[in-house]
């Protein structure tokens, strides 16, 4: 039951990119162009979200259970530490330079789009990296 | 500042918005979790076993929904105009930058706004803020 409302979950937000325009980079980039002729759409999509967002976290805030009976598991962290900006910092210029966040990048791989497996690869190299840093890290602090 | 009308989709943003939300409350209220696409696709390059399920089926639901699409006489039509180097130049950064900022578009703007979380707040300001830099540096100082 768990996995059937998590794929419904993951069909529901690739649908709703789909449809909102973000799964298209030359539309994103579009957004992120001020200077140029600017396409503000991608801050409905925002707005869209973050309404029904809201409504659903007010909900989940208040409950220690799902409808399902698992737990609600919710970032306790609340300092905004240099990883946390500089991390969104260079999320943001490889964001800006190909139009991709990770799920648009998904459904376009979806999609079938030989740029986008191979943005989907270099993305998970990039995790990749970040999991040996942070196992090294951790050895170190260890030792 | 230039407003391009021709690409301008409000309603069809705002509708494709709300079903973005809607997964997110479908995902949070039945399975618990937050819809943060880097957090859930990093997770199973890190955590144990028994959390794999339902990052599995989440990113095949995402995955999949062109497919459905498609078959439904919808095909998704990205228009990539990066080229190659660019590509995985912008992926490596993506999937890093992610993993250290701990969330992405889905994971900070949308649930962390949500949810009123303040590091939400300032991962969103800060990638918007990059991408907004990137993009006015690639065409408008390098490429005008």
């Amino acid at each position: 039951m768990t996995a059937i409302t998590a794929l419904l979950a993951g069909l529901l937000f690739g649908i709703g990119l789909m449809v909102s325009g973000m799964a298209n980079p030359a539309k994103v980039l579009g957004f992120l162009d001020l200077a140029g002729r600017w396409d503000p759409s991608l801050a409905f999509v925002m707005l869209g979200a973050i309404a029904i967002g809201s409504l659903a976290f007010f909900i989940a805030k208040r409950r220690k259970r799902s409808f399902l009976g698992l737990p609600v598991l919710l970032p306790a962290s609340a300092t905004v530490t240099p990883r946390l900006v500089l991390g969104s910092a260079a999320f943001g210029i490889g964001w800006g330079l190909a139009g991709f966040c990770p799920g648009p990048a998904l459904v376009a791989f979806g999609a079938g789009y030989p740029k986008a497996w191979g943005f989907v690869a270099a993305m998970v190299a990039g995790m990749v990296v970040f999991e040996m840093a942070e196992r090294v890290k951790s050895r170190w602090l260890q030792a | 500042m230039l407003i391009d009308l021709s690409h301008f989709t409000p309603g069809l943003s705002l509708a494709g918005g709300l079903v973005i939300g809607a997964a997110a409350a479908v995902l949070v209220l039945f399975n618990g979790r937050i819809a943060g696409i880097s957090g859930i696709l990093g997770g199973l390059l890190s955590l144990p076993r028994n959390d794999m399920a339902w990052r599995i089926a989440f990113l095949a639901g995402l995955v999949g929904a062109p497919i459905l699409a498609s078959a439904f006489g919808n095909p998704t039509t990205p228009d990539i105009q990066a080229g190659w180097g660019e590509i995985l130049i912008a992926g490596f950064l993506v999937g890093l930058g992610t993993r250290y900022a701990s969330g992405c578009t889905s994971g900070h703007g949308v649930c962390g706004i949500s949810r009123g979380a303040m590091r939400s707040l300032v991962a969103t300001a800060t990638f918007m803020a990059a991408g907004f830099a990137t993009v006015f540096v690639q065409r408008h100082l390098i490429g005008g």
